[in-house]
C-alpha cells in the first residue's frame, strides 16, 4: 500500500505548475470571468506547442505516454489554479472516443490537427427534452447517398462559439428500441445550418443551446457503426466521469485557510481561534483528502488495466457533493459576509464559498446527475436490481 | 504484535494493526483490542519508564488501557476497557501518569454495551514528564483514532453488506425493495462515504510510518470521516429493514450501537476534525 504519487508524477506536477505560471495570465483569468468561456486560444496553443495537450496519449499521436497516475498530478495542478481547460477536456475526450471507436480515416483526418491545437471539439449528447436520459436523443440523422442530413437541437453545448466540431448523438432509426437506433457523428459547427444561442448559468459559465437545420455531413464523419451509437457513448461517458475533483475543493480550502489565519481587517481577531471554525476547516480538509484519494483511485484502476465505472461515479458524486455541502456550510458560517460575491474586493476568502455553492449547482448535474451516479453505484457496485 | 520484536512483540506496523482493527469492527469484536495495542505502543515509546509495565502487559499479568480524557474532578471519565483493565495510562498537563485501577468499580451502562468505567485518579503515579512524554501520549491518541477509524470502516462495510442482502430479498409491492431508488440511493451514498472514509483511514495508518509529518492530521480526518460514514451506513441499513431493524433480534442493531458508541469514547467527529486542522496548520506554518 502506498498513498504517495511517484517522483515522476510529482516532477510532472512541477512542470505543470511552471507552465501555468508562465502562460496563465491575470488577463486570461479576468477574461474567463467576463465572458464565462473557460477556453483561451493562446493558452490552448501553448499547451499544444509544448506537447501538453494530451500527455497521457502515446507519443505517436503527439502525447508523452504518461500513466493515469502521472496525469492526475498534472490535472490536479491545472484544476487547482483554475486554468482554462474546459475545451481541452472535451476535445481530448472526443479524440479518445475517435481513437477507440472511429475509423482509421476519421482518426487521420481529425487527430493530428487537433493535437496541434488547431481546433477544439464540443459535446452534443444531451438535448432540451432528454437531460440525463441521454439515449432519449431525438436529433435526427437521415442518410442521403454518401452524406447524412441532421436536424434537431442540442442543449448545454459549452464552447460552441469556440469549437469547430461537435460530437453528436443522433437518432438514425426511430423504429428501433431506444438504445438501438442511435448513431454518433462529428458535425462541423461552421455550417450555415447551425445556430448558436447563448445560455447563461448561475456559476457565470456561458453555455449554449445549438440548433441544426439540414446540416450535411459526409459519412466519413460517422463514429462507429450505424445504430451502434450507444456503445460509443458508453466509452465517452466513462471518460467524462473519471476525472479528478481535487482542484475545485483545494481552491476552496486554500482560500478559507488563508482567511482563517489572517487577522480581521477591522478588529484584528483571527477566525481560526474560534473552535467552530477550526472544526469546520478540519472537516473541509478531511473531505478534500477523500476527494483527492478517490480521484487517484480511479487513475490507479485505469493504470491497472480496468475501467473506473463505479469508482468514477463515486468520485464525481462525492466530489460535487462536497463542494455543494462545504459551499453551503461556509456561506452560512460567514453570515452576512458570506453573500459577498466572488472577486468582490470586500469578500472574505475571495468569495470562494459562495462561488463553490453556485458552481456545485451545475457540478451535481453535468456529466450525469447525482441520481444517475447513485443508480450506477447501486446497480454495478452493490448489485441491486434496476428500478425506478 | 503491536510492539517491536526487541520489546517482545511482533513488530507490527500501524497499517498491520489497522487491517486487524477493520476485521475487529466487521465482526463487532468485544475485546479491548485497540486500547491494549495503543497502550503497549505508548509504553514502548516512553522507553525506560514504560519498560516494566510493558513487560507485565505482554506477559498477561496486567491489562493496560488508555484514558482518552484528562482528569476532571478527580475522575477519569469513560475509560475504554475501564471495567477490566488493571492499569490506566493518562495525561495531565506535562505528565503521563499510570493509575492502578481500584478493585471496586462500577461499569457505566452505555449505548454500546462497552466495558467503560469512571475511575478516581487517587494514587496515580507519574510515569514520565516533559515535552517528549506529552508528544508520546498525543501520538497514542492519534493511533487510537486511526485504529478506531479502521474498525469503523469494518462496521460500515458489514452494515452495507447486511443491508444489500436484505433489500434484495425483501419484497414489497411485488418487487424487491432494493429496486426502489429511495432505498438503493441511500445505500449508494453510504457505500460512497464508506469508500471515502476507508481511503483516508488506511492512508492515516500508512502515514504513521511512511509520511509521519502528516500522520497527526490524517488520524483526525480518518476518525471524523469514519465515524460519520459508519453511522450513516448502519442507520441506512437498519432503517431499510423496516420494523425488523428496530428489533434486537437482527444483527444490524449491533453495528448501529457500536457505530454510535465506539467513537464517542473520544468524542464527536469534530474532535477529530479540530485536531486534524490544528496539526495541519501547525505543519503548514513550519513550511513542511
Amino acid at each position: 500500500m502506498d498513498f504517495r504519487l511517484s517522483d515522476v508524477a510529482e516532477t510532472f506536477r512541477q512542470q505543470a505548475a511552471e507552465f501555468i505560471a508562465q502562460h496563465f495570465t491575470p488577463e486570461m483569468e479576468q477574461q474567463i470571468l467576463e465572458t464565462g468561456i473557460h477556453h483561451n486560444w493562446d493558452f490552448h496553443r501553448a499547451l499544444a506547442a509544448e506537447g501538453l495537450l494530451a500527455p497521457g496519449w502515446p507519443e505517436e499521436f503527439g502525447g508523452q505516454g504518461r500513466s493515469d497516475l502521472e496525469m492526475i498530478a498534472f490535472n490536479e495542478e491545472f484544476q487547482r489554479e483554475g486554468a482554462p481547460m474546459m475545451a481541452q477536456g472535451t476535445t481530448i475526450m472526443v479524440l479518445n472516443i475517435i481513437l477507440h471507436c472511429g475509423s482509421k480515416e476519421l482518426q487521420e483526418l481529425l487527430i493530428p490537427p487537433a493535437m496541434r491545437g488547431e481546433f477544439v471539439i464540443a459535446l452534443g449528447f444531451t438535448e432540451p427534452e432528454s437531460g440525463s436520459d441521454v439515449a432519449a436523443a431525438q436529433t435526427r440523422a437521415v442518410r442521403d447517398g454518401d452524406e447524412w442530413v441532421i436536424n434537431g437541437s442540442k442543449m448545454f453545448t459549452t464552447n460552441a462559439t469556440e469549437a469547430k466540431y461537435i460530437i453528436m448523438l443522433t437518432r438514425t432509426n426511430p423504429t428501433a428500441a431506444k438504445h438501438a437506433g442511435l448513431t454518433t457523428f462529428i458535425v462541423p459547427l461552421d455550417d450555415p445550418g447551425v445556430e448558436v444561442q447563448p445560455v447563461h448559468t448561475i456559476s457565470g459559465e456561458r453555455t449554449n443551446i445549438t440548433y441544426y437545420n439540414d446540416v450535411r455531413v459526409p459519412d466519413v464523419m460517422r463514429i462507429g457503426d450505424v445504430d451502434k451509437g450507444w456503445d460509443v457513448m458508453n466509452v465517452g461517458l466513462t471518460f467524462e466521469r473519471s476525472g479528478t475533483w481535487d482542484g475545485y475543493v483545494v481552491r476552496l480550502q486554500r482560500a478559507l485557510e488563508t482567511w482563517a489565519t489572517t487577522p480581521d481587517p477591522v478588529d484584528g481577531h483571527l477566525p481560526i481561534e474560534d473552535d467552530v471554525t477550526l472544526a469546520k476547516l478540519g472537516r473541509l480538509a478531511a473531505e478534500c483528502e477523500a476527494v483527492t484519494l478517490l480521484g487517484r483511485r480511479s487513475a490507479w484502476v485505469v493504470d491497472s488495466g480496468g475501467m473506473p465505472g463505479v469508482e468514477g461515479s463515486m468520485t464525481k458524486l462525492y466530489g460535487s457533493e462536497v463542494i455543494l455541502r462545504q459551499g453551503q456550510d461556509f456561506v452560512n458560517h460567514l453570515g452576512a459576509d458570506g453573500v459577498r460575491l466572488l472577486n468582490e474586493p470586500t469578500a472574505p476568502a475571495k468569495g470562494e464559498a459562495e462561488f463553490a455553492l453556485r458552481f456545485a449547482l451545475g457540478a451535481t448535474t453535468y456529466g450525469g446527475t447525482s441520481e444517475i451516479q447513485r443508480d450506477i453505484i447501486a446497480r454495478h457496485g452493490l448489485g441491486l436490481p434496476r428500478g425506478r | 504484535m503491536a510492539v517491536s520484536e526487541a520489546a517482545g512483540g511482533w513488530g507490527a506496523t500501524l497499517l498491520d494493526l489497522a487491517l486487524v482493527a477493520e476485521q475487529h469492527g466487521r465482526h463487532v469484536g468485544s475485546a479491548p483490542l485497540i486500547e491494549a495495542q495503543v497502550a503497549a505502543r505508548l509504553l514502548e515509546r516512553l522507553g525506560v519508564s514504560g519498560a516494566e509495565l510493558l513487560a507485565a502487559q505482554l506477559s498477561g499479568e496486567e491489562v493496560v488501557t488508555l484514558g482518552l480524557h484528562g482528569s476532571r474532578g478527580g475522575m477519569l471519565e469513560m475509560v475504554p476497557a475501564g471495567t477490566l483493565a488493571t492499569r490506566v495510562l493518562f495525561r495531565d498537563g506535562n505528565d503521563v501518569l499510570v493509575l492502578a485501577a481500584p478493585a471496586e468499580r462500577t461499569r457505566i451502562e452505555n449505548l454500546g454495551k462497552m466495558p467503560v468505567a469512571d475511575l478516581p485518579t487517587q494514587g496515580a503515579q507519574v510515569l514520565s514528564s516533559g515535552p517528549e512524554a506529552v508528544a508520546a501520549f498525543e501520538t497514542a491518541i492519534d493511533e487510537w483514532m486511526t485504529l478506531m477509524a479502521n474498525a469503523l470502516t469494518g462496521i460500515s462495510d458489514r452494515s452495507i453488506e447486511i443491508g444489500v442482502e436484505y433489500v434484495k430479498e425483501r419484497h414489497a409491492f411485488g418487487v424487491p425493495i432494493g429496486s426502489f431508488q429511495a432505498v438503493s440511493h441511500g445505500l449508494a451514498t453510504a457505500r460512497t462515504w464508506a469508500d471515502s472514509a476507508k481511503l483516508v483511514s488506511r492512508e492515516a495508518a500508512w502515514a504513521a510510518d511512511a509520511d509521519s509529518e502528516r500522520f497527526a492530521e490524517l488520524a483526525g480526518m480518518a476518525f471524523g470521516l469514519s465515524t460519520d460514514a459508519a453511522r450513516e451506513a448502519s442507520f441506512r441499513s437498519l432503517h431499510y429493514h423496516g420494523g425488523y431493524g428496530f428489533m434486537l433480534e437482527y444483527d444490524i442493531q449491533l453495528y448501529w450501537h457500536r457505530a454510535q458508541a465506539w467513537p464517542a469514547q473520544l468524542g464527536n467527529p469534530d474532535v477529530g476534525f479540530a485536531r486534524a486542522e490544528r496539526a495541519r496548520l501547525n505543519r503548514l506554518s513550519k513550511g513542511a
